[in-house]
């Protein structure tokens, strides 16, 4: 979509500005990985370079092995994944309503969504725990051996589908309005179901946004720990975040460890995002065009 | 429940009103939304609700064992609230993190809609680019926070250690207010510039090349072409994002709270960071419950008030 053509020297200029900016962005998670490499003697170090002097992988093989980084990984996934598939699946339904009907309610509704997001999350903290409470989902028993799920996790996965789900709605909302609405209304005349062309024609062509969905309910499970904290108590269904504030929290100067345990879960985050980024501009729309 | 004549339907709307006729229209619509609305009752209304009832009682460390487990809660009707606007402390949170929100999200889509800009342009590399200053936005936040604390060290940390090669001398940004809130802005810009980015760039690519085309044969530059064709374009693509931009910034618990622990504790705390520590660490949950209570109609009624102006416009 390109047709600005600039002089060279101003390609010059942005490449510079690009490039800047880059090192800017990149520097710290490169960081971390250094301080992951670190020997336990040369903590605090003066150097601005990011491969340390003797790096080793012994940090990480300490984590591995004998920190219980497998288990928490394990409930990380699970939990993820099932609040990935609720969050997709509500707000793909949710959004769609909301870009093509006209119903009572439907401004009064977004709003909604969207006043949710202004409550400080900190103080639906208290509340919400007394009510996964009443509901038995803090409890740490596990109710699917096979996973190793346990009820605390389902009330995770809950709590956790819900916090993203207003972004979401609006985000697919806003992909949904750039798919021209001449779609559905030929599906309808041959002869499917408002549900089915929902599902059979407009579904498909929403993936970006779909995509883009995928990761913000991903990043808010992935990434979550001040809920987890609160709702965790054993050791072995501790999710990621919760493992690894605990480990900075016992050990006080195991910081190559703190950092192996950053990187391996930044690692998985990054990965999807380099992979996903062509879908990132297009798929993010939030709000759209429609208003 | 048939409709004795269809005419009869346009005349008097309202007196014909039909419920069946009413749900086999609109049945569709409300089916899509009953899950994701039950499910955003049961997370966030309820807890709202519970939580106005707590705004209203002097629940702290010292009854709230009392209260879990007999539901016993004393009411002191609006003393919290006329507590917190009498703390002179109040007033000068508010201003912070009023200067807070503004500076980050003018940061925010200002340096994201110059990247977008940039990067939409015919550029070598550009979805490497792209890609890589995506990076901050990856990164788990409390990660992040806490890479950044050591980067801020005073003897070790990175960006005195890059001052001091170029002859600043070292900051110690971490043991006053001043400083730390500059550290807190630096990071939060840091990690907020990707989403604007690419929202901006989503906004960019359904700009019709035709306009710049037709701004071209019109002699229009550069600059021109940004402020009359692109900056308006982008406008109703970015409004949603900076709504939510302010309200998550103005938000932003993790930031500052996990920047000044142990190093700046309540010296340069954001509404939100004050809340927590009342709630989690003074156990004050009826006075923290009133604050939020406040923090939420500061934001209502300036979100109500800016897409007012908005539509206005």
């Amino acid at each position: 979509m390109s047709v600005k053509k600039d002089p060279t020297w101003k390609k010059v200029v942005f490449h510079i500005i690009l490039i800047i900016s880059v090192i800017i962005a990149v520097y710290p998670a490169l960081r971390v990985f250094g301080t992951s490499l670190r020997p336990g003697d040369s903590l605090h170090s003066t150097s601005l370079a990011i491969i340390p002097d003797n790096a080793t992988f012994e940090a990480y093989r300490t984590l591995i092995f004998d920190k219980g980084f497998l288990v928490w990984l394990r409930n990380s996934l699970l939990v993820t994944f099932f609040t990935v598939i609720i969050g997709v699946s509500l707000a793909s339904t949710a959004g769609y309503v909301f870009s093509r009907k006209r119903f009572p309610g439907r401004k009064g509704g977004l709003t909604f969504f969207l006043l949710t997001q202004m409550f400080p999350a900190t103080m639906l903290l208290l509340p919400m725990y007394i009510l996964l409470a009443q509901f038995g989902l803090t409890e740490q028993t596990i109710v699917v051996p096979f996973l190793g799920m346990a009820k605390a996790h389902i009330g995770l996965i809950i709590m956790y589908s819900s916090t993203a789900l207003p972004l979401c709605v609006w985000q697919m909302k806003g992909y949904y309005d750039t798919i021209p609405e001449s779609l559905e209304e030929a599906a309808l005349v041959d002869g499917l179901n408002q549900f089915q062309a929902f599902y059979k024609i407009i579904l498909p062509l929403a993936k970006p946004a779909l995509v883009i969905t995928a990761l913000f309910s991903f990043m808010t499970a992935w990434n979550e720990y001040m809920v987890a904290r609160v709702v965790m108590t054993d050791n072995s269904l501790y999710t990621l975040p919760v493992g690894l504030t605990n480990l900075a929290g016992q050990f006080n100067t195991a910081w190559a460890q703190f950092a192996a345990a950053s990187v391996l879960i930044m690692i998985p985050v990054m990965a999807i995002f380099l992979l996903l980024s062509r879908f990132l501009v297009g798929g993010l729309t939030l709000g759209g065009v429609k208003g | 429940m048939s409709q004795p004549g269809e005419n009869l339907r346009f005349t008097s709307a309202l007196s014909n009103f039909s419920l069946k006729d009413f749900w086999r229209e609109h049945k569709f619509s409300y089916m899509m939304l009953l899950p994701a609305f039950i499910v955003v009752l049961f997370v966030v209304i309820y807890p709202f609700f519970y939580n106005f009832r707590l705004a209203f009682s002097n629940l702290n460390m010292y009854n709230m064992r009392q209260f879990i487990q007999n539901d016993e809660l004393t009411y002191v009707g609006i003393q919290n609230f006329i507590q917190i606007v009498q703390e002179s402390s109040f007033w000068i949170i508010l201003l912070r993190t009023v200067a807070w929100t503004v500076i980050n999200v003018v940061a925010h889509v200002g340096f994201g809609i110059f990247y977008a800009i940039i990067l939409d342009r015919d550029i070598m590399f550009k979805s490497i680019y792209r890609t890589l200053l995506v990076i901050p936005w990856a990164i788990p936040q409390y990660i992040v926070v806490l890479i950044w604390k050591g980067m801020f060290n005073f003897r070790y940390g990175a960006v005195n250690l890059l001052l001091r090669k170029i002859g600043v001398p070292g900051v110690a940004w971490l043991s006053q207010a001043s400083t730390g809130f500059s550290a807190a802005l630096i990071v939060n810009i840091w990690l907020g510039i990707p989403f604007m980015m690419m929202i901006a760039l989503g906004g960019l690519q359904s700009i019709d090349p035709n306009f710049y085309e037709a701004a071209e044969i019109d002699g229009a530059s550069n600059w021109q072409q940004i402020k009359h064709i692109t900056l308006p374009l982008l406008k109703p693509v970015m409004l949603p994002a900076v709504i939510l931009g302010v309200v998550w910034t103005f938000n932003n618990l993790r930031v500052i709270y996990l920047l000044t622990q142990n190093t700046l504790t309540n010296k340069i705390d954001i509404l939100v960071t004050h809340v927590y520590r009342s709630a989690f660490e003074f156990y004050r949950y009826g006075y923290a419950a009133a604050f939020s209570l406040i923090i939420f109609v500061i934001l209502l009624v300036w979100a109500i008030s800016f897409i007012d102006y908005i539509n206005a416009d």
